[in-house]
């Protein structure tokens, strides 16, 4: 009834992606695929898996009923029609699936159908309602929700009525439908088409390609959803790698851009670099980009980087395609910075490989893994342009796209160097990667006057007021530190010019202070000067009036005598009037 | 079902040598295609393997375990158990030389 239902769904619309749930779907289990496909595979209906010789289809399929019986709880049937129980049982094992096991619990049930061509004669007609059978028994022998036909079309390959198998499996397909059952069911590639026998013409719900090609002699492994009937999907080819514990879809590119944007800054390791981006250092969860040529420092702003993150007690990964750990450790010491403590103490973890020894998905798959598996708090690729060792400029770019939208996911800060070949073009190359960056800084080696050194500027650092400035990277033994370069008529000044310029602004500012002390001291010794002549007159003027006083005082003293002298003479005389002895005096006076 | 299980008497299986053919024909019910091919082979065996013959029916829509024990996928589906090797011929054994072929069995002329 269920499947009836489904039926008649209309197909939802191909942008909404929230209407994933419209259609059920039953989650395979493997890693990564039900991220891609919004869920799984469509409940009740079967899938599609076509691939090549050797590209996983067994795997993906054996993986689906495994996942399903020990996560989900839907025991699955196995119809094989290639290999035999016991090959596969041990193939399977190698992978960590113990099927039989599973068989024992009644989980799972196997069942190998063996199809020789050269064994069987055909005469009149006939169906296939024998398998029909088998598969019914199996089902209702272990309650299977979930099974996998593998490689069915080799049905056709050894049956001669090939119209009786088409119309068959078309009746087997429905019927699966109508029982509710989740298939997946394996699929050779063809020529020019999907499969060698076009039977994606009978199972339409859902196409999944796997894909194993070998470019510039590297393998990598490719799924791609080509089809999946009234649902969104990634239509993208995602790689994928068989590891240890099975198909691992990887790395999951978000199908939308809805990352959280943390505004919490994380120190940049070098303290100036920091102030040139506002204060504060990187966004958490932002992506880097350091470019420069060879020996400009990409690797020590790295390591500088590292060195800070671990130092406030978090977690770093360090993935390097040039030097050894070891060779990093030693190089980085020679700087000042030590990073041997963090991955003593197991913050940083320190992984080198050469860019060739597997695929670029391979590498991005493993970074993803590691990823997963330590949870780091910051990640740095250096340098992330080796990757093109094994893959066009195009492809470092999409699959810096997956890292920086994993990196994201997780707010992982994520710093990645860049190689540049020099010259103009330098940042053209580095241009289509940048647009994928928040923070994109460029190094370059200025050589001047007999000497190359370091000049750093911050192209660009999305939501940051930073500084539109050039620096000068100084590496030394106490580390990383940024100084301000001179503008001269020649450009900027760098290194011993700068030095130079440095020690004449020096000296011209020492000869302007001596100046005005001297100015000062000259000036002082006047006002002194006048000062001490201002006491002199001062007491000068003391004296004279001084004087005055003294002679008024004189007067006075004089006076009174004489009128004493006078009283006394009009006395003797017996003037007989006052006046008379006045007029005396006055006449003496005259 | 055992009312297709009509093993033809064996008329003279000692006079007719040591070789005795075991055919197993496996059906699922009576379906019209399956009734067609029990009739050939009755008729093919009787024209060409006259007394030295034994057939057994097996009806898989009552016993569906042995499809997969007996590795059958298609219906109706004749097997030579004996003699060794076993062969196995697949239709409703509407055509009598093919079916000859894939038993490995001489015609015998009209």
């Amino acid at each position: 009834m269920e499947t009836l239902i489904f039926d008649q769904l209309p197909p939802v619309g191909e942008q909404n992606v929230s209407n994933l749930r419209s259609l059920p779907k039953t989650p395979t289990g493997i890693r990564g695929f039900d991220d891609i496909t919004g869920g799984g595979l469509p409940r009740g209906r079967p899938t599609l898996v076509c691939g090549g010789a050797g590209s996983g289809k067994t795997l993906f399929g054996l993986e689906f009923l495994v996942q399903g019986a020990v996560q989900f709880d839907e025991p699955g049937v196995y119809i094989a029609f290639e290999e035999t129980a016991e090959e596969l049982t041990a193939n399977v094992r190698s992978l960590g699936f113990d099927l039989d096991e599973l068989v024992a619990q009644k989980r799972l049930a196997l069942d190998y159908v063996q199809i020789d061509r050269g064994d069987v004669a055909e005469s009149g007609s006939y169906s296939l309602y024998g398998l029909f059978l088998r598969a019914a028994h199996a089902i209702s022998s272990v309650g299977a929700k979930r099974i996998f036909i593998d490689t069915i079309e080799n049905l056709l390959g050894g049956l001669l009525d090939q119209d009786v198998v088409r119309s068959e499996l078309r009746l087997l397909f429905r019927w699966l439908k109508d029982q509710g059952i989740t298939a997946v069911i394996t699929a050779e590639r063809g020529e020019g088409s999907l499969t060698r026998r076009g039977l994606e013409e009978y199972v339409s719900d859902c196409v999944v390609l796997l894909d194993h090609r070998v470019i510039d002699e590297v393998a990598t492994r490719r799924i791609r959803v080509v089809k999946y009937r009234g649902t969104t999907h990634g239509t993208n080819e995602y790689p994928f790698l068989i590891s240890p514990r099975g198909i691992d879809v990887l790395p999951v590119s978000a199908m939308s851009l809805e990352h959280a944007a943390p505004i919490d800054r994380i120190p940049s390791g070098v303290d100036r670099l920091d102030t040139m981006l506002g204060g504060g250092g990187y966004y958490r969860g932002s992506s880097v980009m350091v470019s420069g040529t060879a020996g400009t420092g990409k690797s020590s702003l790295a390591a500088a980087f590292v060195d800070s993150v671990c130092r406030r007690g978090q977690r770093a990964l360090y993935f390097a395609f040039e030097e050894s750990p070891r060779q990093i450790i030693r190089n980085m010491r020679s700087i000042g910075i030590d990073l041997a403590p963090w991955v003593d103490q197991g913050l940083l973890r320190l992984h080198a490989t050469r860019p060739t020894l597997f695929g670029l998905e391979n590498h991005l798959a493993y970074i993803h893994e590691q990823v997963r598996d330590f949870e780091p708090q910051a990640m740095v690729v250096d340098p992330i342009t080796n990757l093109n060792a094994v893959g066009g400029h195009a492809d470092v770019k999409r699959m810096l796209m997956r890292l920086v939208d994993t990196l994201k996911d997780r707010e992982i800060t994520g710093l990645f160097t860049s190689l540049s070949n020099g010259g103009d073009t330098m940042e053209l190359r580095d241009a289509g990667m940048a647009s994928l960056i928040d923070t994109w800084m460029l190094i370059r080696a200025i050589e001047l006057n007999g000497e190359r050194n370091r000049a750093l500027n911050i192209l660009k650092s999305r939501g940051m007021a930073h500084s539109n400035q050039v620096r000068e990277l100084v590496l030394s033994s106490e580390g990383l530190k940024l100084t301000d370069v001179y503008l001269g008529a020649d450009g900027v000044l760098t290194g011993s010019a700068r030095l130079s310029q440095e020690a004449k602004d020096l000296a011209a500012e020492r000869s302007t202070a001596e100046d005005v002390e001297q100015k000062q001291r000259d000036v002082g010794m006047k006002c002194r000067a006048i000062d001490a002549r201002i006491e002199a007159l001062k007491a000068e003027h003391e004296a004279e009036e001084a004087d005055l006083k003294r002679f008024l005082l004189g007067v006075q003293k004089r006076e009174v005598k004489r009128v004493e002298v006078t009283e006394a003479m009009a006395k003797n005389r017996k003037a007989d009037a006052q006046g008379e002895g006045t007029a005396l005096v006055e006449g003496h006076y005259e | 079902m055992n009312d297709l299980q009509d093993a033809p008497p064996e008329p003279d299986a000692s006079a007719a040598g040591p070789e005795t053919w075991e055919l197993r024909l496996y059906v699922a019910g009576r379906t019209p295609r399956c009734l067609v091919a029990i009739a050939n082979l009755k008729k093919i065996c009787e024209e060409h393997l006259c007394g030295r013959y034994w057939i057994e029916v097996i009806d898989l829509a009552t016993s569906p375990q042995l499809a997969k024990a007996h590795e059958i996928v298609a219906i109706p589906t004749l097997v030579r158990t004996a003699p060794l090797p076993k062969r196995k011929v697949i239709g409703d054994l509407s055509d009598v030389r093919r079916v000859l072929a894939g038993l490995e069995v001489e015609p015998t002329p009209p």
